[in-house]
Order: C-alpha cells, then structure tokens, then sequence
C-alpha cells in the first residue's frame, strides 16, 4: 500500500568521520604492526619469566658495547626527526636520512659484535637459558630493524632518483613512527635484559 | 552531491599478463579465490587422512591399496602402522585447522568480499595481500612435503606438545626432519596471517567509502573484522613460540626440554625447559584460534540468514557485541585446555570462570538467530540449509562445552573421544557448515554462475545427517572412556565399543562420498552453471551492487554512497522487500 508512496534521493548519507584512502590505511598499517610487534616480544618476556621459574638460571656479564650501540640508536631517532623537518621545511631530507641510516647499519653491527664479544666468552646460543634469551631478543630486534633500514634505503633511493619534492611524507612519517618504536623497543628489551639476564 | 564526490583512486592498475592476473595477482578477489582454493585443496587430503584413520580403527589389518606407496615404513603393505596413524593423526589435525578453518571463511570469504562490502576498490596494501597468500601456499607445500621425506609427518598431534615435539628424532618417527617441516610451516603461516590480519584491519577502518560508518557495515564484514583483531594477538605470539621450538630442535637450546630427559636410552643433552611453556604458548593462540574459525562463520550464516528470512534479525547490534565480547574473552581462557597438564589447580579454577562466561555471549547469538526465524517466511535454498545446519551443529557442540569447562569434570573426559566430538561439532563441522552456505550464496558473485541448488539440497542432507552419525557417538564412547589418539584398542571393555566404531567409519566414509556431489557440483556449476544476475538472492549488501563477477576495481568509475543500515529486509522498496545499501530510496517499513 505504502509503497506507491516511495520517493527517492531523501535520506542523506551519514559520512564517515575518518579522512579515508591509502594514506590513512598506511598509517592504520603502521601501528597495527607494530601492535604485533608488542605482542611477540611480550610473548618472549613471558616465555623469559616462565623460563627462569623453571630452573637452572644463570646470570651474564653485558658486554659494555650494548650501551653504546644503544646511545647510537637513540641518537638515530634524533637524526630521523631531523629529516622529517628538513621535509616540512621544503628542504632535502636525504642527509639526515643518510645519517640515520649509518647510525641504524652501526647498531646492527654493532649488535653483531656484541655476539662475536659473547662468543669469545664461550657464550653460544645454546651454553645456557640466559644466553638463549640474549640471541633471540637481540636477534629479532635487530630483524626488525633491519625492515626499518629497508624503508629507509627505500626513501633515500626515492629522494636520490626523483628529487626530495617526490618523497611522500606520510612515507616519511610512518618510517618515522616504525623507527621511534624500534628505538623504544631496545630500551626496554635493554631494561630486561640488564635486569633479567 | 554525488558530483562533489572524489573520484576514485585506483590502487593499482588493470591487471596485464596471465601471471598478473591469475598468479601473482593483486586483486583481493583472485587472492580470495586463491585461498578459498587451497583451502578445497587441503579440506580434501584431510578428509582423506580422516577416511584412512577411520578405516584402521575398526579394520587394523585391512591393506589399503597404494599406501605403501606414499610411506614404506609408514604403511609396510599397506597396513598403517601405529606410530603413522599418529602421523596422520597430526597432518589431518594442522590441515584442518590451519589451512582449511583459517584459510576459507576468513582468508578467503574475507578477501573476496570484506572490500567491495565496505565499498572499497581493493585491500589497503594489495602487494602485502598477495604475499600474504604466496606465503600460506608456501607454509601449505612445505607442510605436505613431510609425507614424501623418508622421516614422515611428526607424530605429536596438531598441538606439538613438547618435549615430544622439541626433542627430535630419537622421540619417534617424523620427530625429525618431519617435526622440523611442521614447524617452519606453522611460522611461515603465521607470517602469512599477520599480513593478512594487517590488511584487514587497516582496510576496515580507513577505506569504507562515504556513509559507511562502522555499524552499517554488514555482520560478516564486522565478524571478518573481529577475528582479524583475534589473528593479530594470535598469530604473533605462536610465531615467536614456533621461533622458541625450531632453535630447541635445531640449535641445542633449552626453552622447552626439561632436565635429564631419557628417550631411547639416551641422556637429551638439554636442562632446565618448561614443556608447561609450550602449552601455554600454544593454546594462548590456540583458543582463540577457535574462533578465528568460527567468527568468520557466525558472520557469514548470519548475513545468509538474514537475506534467506526476509526480515531483519532481532537485534543486529547485538549480534556485533556478542562477537566483541567473544573475540575479547577467547584470551582469557587458553588454560582450560591445561586443566590436566599439570598446571596449579588454582588455575584451572581462574581459567574455568570466563570459560563458562564465554557461554553466555554464544548463547545470546543463538537466541537471537533462533528468535529471529519465529514468524519468518524463510527461503529454502542451500545457502540457508547450511546455514540452519550451522545452529544446529554450533548448539550440539556447545553444549557438551559446558561439561568440559567445569575441571572436575574435564579430568575424566579430556583423554576421551567426548572431547573429540565437542570440537568437532561445535568448532569443525560447524565451521564447515558456515563455509558451505557462504560457497553456496556467494559463489554466484565469485564466478558469474548459479550452483545447482538441487545437488545442493543433497549434498546438505547426506553432511547434516551424516556428520551428527559421526560425532555424536564420540560423545558416548567419551563417557564410557575410550580414550583418543590411540590407534587401536585392546584394554578389556574396548572391544565391546568396536559396533560404535564401525557405525562411525561407515558413517565418514558415506558423508565424506558426499563431499564429491559439492565438488562436482562446484567444478560443474564453474564452468556450464546458469549466468549469475547481479543480485540473485535480492540481498542489500554492496556486493550485490555490482556485476557478477565483479569488474577488476569492483565498482568500475562509481563510487558507492552509502544511505542504510545494511540489512534492510522486510520493508517496501522499488525493487521488492529490500532496500539497498547504496539506494538513496527511503525505507518504508511494511
């Protein structure tokens, strides 16, 4: 009956809040991963807690190489953001992109040295439950970092070939946000390690 | 105002060259089909591995032509031994589970739809899509390889408990090189997931076009949204868990292998790991795992049913929370599959509560389902059928959940075939249930073609029938103590089960012939079925807004607005009782 009264075009569409497209996705994708991220490594500090209420727990001596490789990270994200001015300023980020990346490769080497220095000690990946941990977190931290170093080459490579006016920022930015965390990241699996291992 | 619209940004070009378009494609929708496509391939060679447990269980002595083929030591003549019905045992289980449950209703109903429901021309981050697909092949090839090595599949179950899983070849047969392909598939697998889940969950919040806002959006697309939140936790902890089991196995170290361990009268070179560890870590994932199966299957039978009854549910808001609510408890329960491990009884009790509380959001989904069919004029199609089927199975298996959450009551059952029926029904077949009917009311959209609703009909009838013959038993063989896992029973009472258990056979292997009517009518319908119209179901969902099948970029040049709720049934529209989600009419309810 009603329905010879039907007219058409007289709802209004109820608009999302959110601005949408593949920026805003990319920067969803960012922190979603890095909520994984948080969620892996919080299952290694559990597995870590579950293990040494299990037994034969020993304690390792840090090589002092660790603080330095951290001071080099940290001093990375300082070089990021001054990147991600140098773009807000229209200017060329590529050195300080430059920078931090050199700073990024030389925590990962760093890190690297750190396993010869334990290695030297008799410390292997399976010599004991501490130096089991020690490997895997810094492994896979160092993993991870080395996706952020991919983005930066990435970056870097956009910059050189088409000119820094080509460089995305939001590009940037997510880069940005994935290498702050993985600077935050070290600091706490440094916290547990120097405190549980 | 539609002229004020932006105009649509294609996220990648059309797609050129075969291995573009049907390999390596960055389309969501061959992508879901890619997935829904392994995961046929694997629900077969499970339910074959199934068959051929079933077949040694009540015949142990009966040859089976060609087996011996696959595995000498396995199957020496053709006769399974015990240490290879283990075998099988742990390959239908980590098929079924991973590459069938995960893959289909979420993978790849998922895919195919989640973008074009939200009005989006493709996943967030298409190359992440793909890889995402490329390396759950990859898990699924690696996997299988286990039954061609001479070590064969591991025999620890689809659960690798350790320290049988972590302690190697000296174990048993497949706990070398076989456990090892277990392992690195599962991880691979995991990373395949959490791509997934990553696209999933950035798609959902940032490319629902104009007017979608979160709660119009239909009930499976929240429920595919739910349980890729679900994956996310999921899947990145069984991943570093996978991480801990490889090195135990292949670097000497000792996360999970306790102190003076003996097997084969070997002193295990390991000290100090907590097989506890494992589990926890495990079933951490592994509960919630269960309804990374089921979520996906609750939103598709609840949007088919809601199409089928022509009138809206009782509450679609409610149904929304409920999967909240379950996705939030399913980490709050893992332990009540531990209540016989070993683990503090305190915690059993802790773990036992939300165990029991995660009853009552399930319930109020199946009330809501049940209420909302009193007075509909209900649509009998297949589709509906199976999705029916899907309440029946997840009520039945439910309910002996609540036995099972109670730890005193799980101390007696937990070894028994009582278990093997409640997660079958309530979690499997159900599962399977929510996978046929959205096969049978969505591959019209995937494929351009009608399915033969006829075959359809049988083939519903011959698995409803068929499957409740084949676990319902398991509960009373449960009860009487017949215990799982065992590949042949010689304690004294056990013979005396043997009529049940060959009724059972029978029933499998009759329900799993069935499985052929739906594979031919699927391959059938592919090729010479009806041409699909666009909406054949006269469903409101965006979906049935476009051709079938869908043009590459899903909407071509339109950019859908959306102007209602999604499931408006049972109302006065231009077209019938319906008004689309897209059309600007207004709702007369009748």
């Amino acid at each position: 009956m009603a329905a010879t009264t039907l007219t058409t075009a007289t709802s209004q569409p109820v608009f999302s809040p959110r601005l949408q497209g593949p920026t805003e996705a990319s920067r969803s994708g960012i922190w979603v991963g890095i909520f994984a991220i948080i969620m892996s490594f919080a299952a290694l500090t559990s597995s870590l807690l579950v293990r040494q209420g299990s037994g034969e727990w020993s304690h390792i001596v840090l090589p002092s190489l660790l603080y330095a490789n951290t001071a080099a990270l940290l001093l990375s994200s300082f070089t990021m953001e001054m990147a991600r001015r140098a773009l807000a300023k229209s200017a060329g980020p590529s050195m300080w992109l430059t920078v931090t990346l050199i700073l990024g490769l030389s925590f990962v080497c760093g890190q690297y040295l750190v396993w010869r220095h334990l290695a030297a000690q008799g410390l292997y990946l399976a010599t004991n439950p501490n130096s089991s941990f020690l490997y895997v977190f810094t492994g896979v931290h160092a993993l991870h970092l080395l996706g952020g170093i991919a983005m930066l080459v990435y970056l870097l490579a956009h910059v050189v070939v088409g000119g820094h006016t080509s460089l995305r920022r939001h590009r940037l930015d997510n880069t940005a946000i994935y290498w702050h965390f993985m600077g935050g990241l070290w600091l706490y699996l440094l916290f547990v390690i120097s405190t549980r291992l | 105002m539609e002229q004020t619209l932006p105009q649509p940004v294609h996220v990648h070009a059309p797609p050129k060259g075969f291995l573009r378009k049907y390999v390596f494609s960055l389309d969501h929708k061959v992508i879901g089909k890619q997935y829904y496509g392994l995961a046929l391939i694997a629900v077969f060679t499970g339910m074959i591995l199934s068959w051929l447990m079933r077949f040694h269980l009540v015949w142990p002595n009966a040859k089976i032509l060609g087996l011996d083929l696959i595995s000498k030591t396995g199957a020496p003549g053709g006769v399974i031994t015990p240490e290879y019905y283990l075998s099988l045992l742990t390959m239908h289980g980590t098929l079924m589970v991973f590459f069938v449950l995960t893959n289909a209703p979420f993978a790849g109903f998922g895919n195919f739809f989640l973008p074009i429901q939200i009005g989006a021309e493709d996943m967030a981050f298409p190359r992440f899509n793909m890889m995402s697909f490329w390396t759950t092949a990859a898990a699924f090839v690696v996997l299988v390889l286990a039954f061609f090595i001479p070590d064969g599949p591991p025999i620890s179950g689809w659960t690798a408990y350790a320290p049988l899983s972590a302690v190697g070849k000296d174990a048993g047969p497949g706990l070398g090189w076989g456990q090892n392909l277990w392992a690195i598939s599962i991880g691979l697998f995991c990373i395949g997931q959490l791509l997934g889940s990553l696209n999933f969950i950035a798609t959902t919040l940032d490319l629902r076009t104009k007017g979608m806002t979160l709660m119009r959006m239909p009930i499976c697309t929240w429920a595919w949204f739910i349980t890729s939140c679900i994956g996310l936790l999921a899947f990145a902890v069984l991943l570093p868990a996978c991480l801990l089991l490889i090195l135990d196995r292949m670097a000497g170290t000792s996360f999970f292998i306790p102190s003076g361990l003996v097997i084969s009268d070997r002193l295990q070179n390991h000290a100090g790991g907590s097989p506890l560890l494992w589990q926890h870590l495990f079933w951490f994932f592994g509960h919630p795992e269960v309804y990374i199966a089921i979520l996906p299957a609750m939103g598709i039978i609840s949007h088919v049913l809601v199409t089928s009854m022509r009138k809206p549910l009782l509450s679609a808001k409610v149904i929304i929370y409920s999967m909240i609510s379950i996705g939030f408890l399913s980490y709050m329960v893992w332990g009540h599959h531990m209540f016989v491990s070993g683990m503090n009884p305190f915690s059993s009790l802790l773990f036992s509560f939300p165990t029991l509380t995660i009853t009552i959001p399930a319930t109020i989904l199946t009330l809501i389902w049940m209420g909302s069919l009193y007075g509909a004029n209900i649509r009998i199609t297949s589709a509906s059928l199976f999705a029916l089927g899907f309440v029946s199975m997840f009520v039945s298996g439910g309910v002996s959940g609540f036995f099972l959450a109670q730890p005193s009551i799980d101390i007696y059952l937990h070894a028994t075939y009582f278990v093997v029926g409640h997660f079958h029904m309530v979690m499997g077949v159900a599962a399977i249930f929510g996978i046929l009917s959205g096969t049978y009311f969505w591959f019209p959209k995937m494929f351009g073609r009608m399915m033969n609703e006829t075959l359809g009909k049988v083939h519903f009838w011959f698995t409803f029938i068929g499957t409740y013959c084949i676990f319902m038993p398991f509960h009373y063989l449960g009860l009487v103590g017949n215990v799982r896992r065992l590949a042949s029973f010689v304690d004294d009472f056990m013979p005396a089960l043997m009529p049940v258990h060959r009724f059972v056979t029978i029933a499998a292997l009759i329900t799993g012939a069935a499985q052929f009517i739906f594979l031919y009518n699927f391959i059938h319908s592919r090729f010479r079925g009806k041409p699909a119209p666009a909406n054949p179901w006269d469903g409101t969902s965006l979906e049935w807004s476009v051709p079938s099948p869908p043009p590459w970029n899903n909407f071509g040049d339109r950019h859908p607005v959306i102007y209602h709720d999604a499931h408006q049934y049972g109302v006065k529209g231009l077209h019938g009782d319906f008004v689309m989600q897209d059309s600007p009419e207004q709702i007369v309810r009748g």
